[in-house]
């Protein structure tokens, strides 16, 4: 996902406005698409599991990091990601995309200093500022009262 | 209504962070990062959830999300245990979307070799 950076900087700074545009637009569609289907998929867990909303949700989420976790694997997500982008590294597919894909890379430096350490690579920053965020606005949040 | 809300909603984070990331040097990974933190600080003030109420599934999908289950679980525990919950209850609501990456993840990179 971040392998290529410097290059693709350069390939950035390159960019017509024309491709700016387009590439925002498919990502636009893309990630609406994404969240059409998340919501679809929540009404229709609600409807025949007779799922609470909150559960139907998490089960989502799972669908999809299943779904982008196995695509990554069997190779086609990077090729979507390439003409996508933001589209599928914003929603919750690029959180498991990068996960899987850092411990497909490091597969072979073996279980422990591989696949063990080199997993959370390139998720581990989304999770610690996330925390580290959380932590700080929550306590704000609790000493200045107010319930939730 | 909800499906047409959360299409938009997804679909405007999603452009706004393909614009980000094609007019300046942040790199996925920064903006992954900074969309965390806003969706933490957005729910320290119940804005974020006030978008999930409105929104439904679509606000769920974005990585904003993941900041705002964070914050979300660590202010329910502390309004039962105190402020230690704080620290207890972080992952709580996250719990289910990283233990199943994890395990995807590992069970695909035992089954699976990486494709160049």
């Amino acid at each position: 996902m971040m392998k290529n950076t410097k290059y693709n900087l350069i390939a950035d700074s390159h960019k017509s406005e024309e491709t700016k545009i387009k590439n925002a637009i498919i990502a636009f569609f893309t990630g609406g698409l994404i969240g059409l289907i998340g919501e679809g998929m929540i009404e229709l867990f609600c409807l025949n599991f007779s799922m609470s909303r909150t559960d139907a949700g998490t089960l989502m989420i799972v669908v999809y990091i299943f779904i982008a976790s196995l695509s990554t694997a069997l190779g086609f997500f990077d090729k979507l990601v390439s003409i996508c982008r933001c589209g599928l590294l914003i929603p919750i597919t690029g959180f498991a995309h990068s996960m899987t894909s850092s411990s497909l890379d490091y597969k072979k430096e073996g279980p422990i200093y591989g696949i063990g350490s080199n997993m959370f690579k390139l998720a581990g920053s989304v999770i610690i500022y996330g925390v580290l965020a959380a932590w700080f606005f929550g306590l704000i949040r609790y000493l200045l009262g107010g319930s939730l | 209504m909800l499906l047409f809300n959360s299409f938009l909603f997804c679909g405007f984070i999603c452009f706004i962070s393909q614009i980000i990331l094609d007019n300046s040097k942040l790199t996925p990974g920064h903006i992954t990062s900074i969309l965390v933190v806003i969706g933490a600080f957005l729910d320290t003030f119940n804005i974020y959830d006030e978008i999930v109420r409105r929104v439904g599934g679509g606000a769920l999908i974005p990585i904003t999300s993941f900041g705002h289950s964070l914050i979300h679980g660590a202010l329910a525990k502390a309004e039962s245990v105190g402020i230690i919950g704080i620290f207890m209850g972080m992952f709580d609501l996250t719990a289910a979307g990283i233990t199943a990456a994890i395990i995807f993840s590992f069970i695909n990179t035992l089954i699976f070799n990486p494709k160049d």
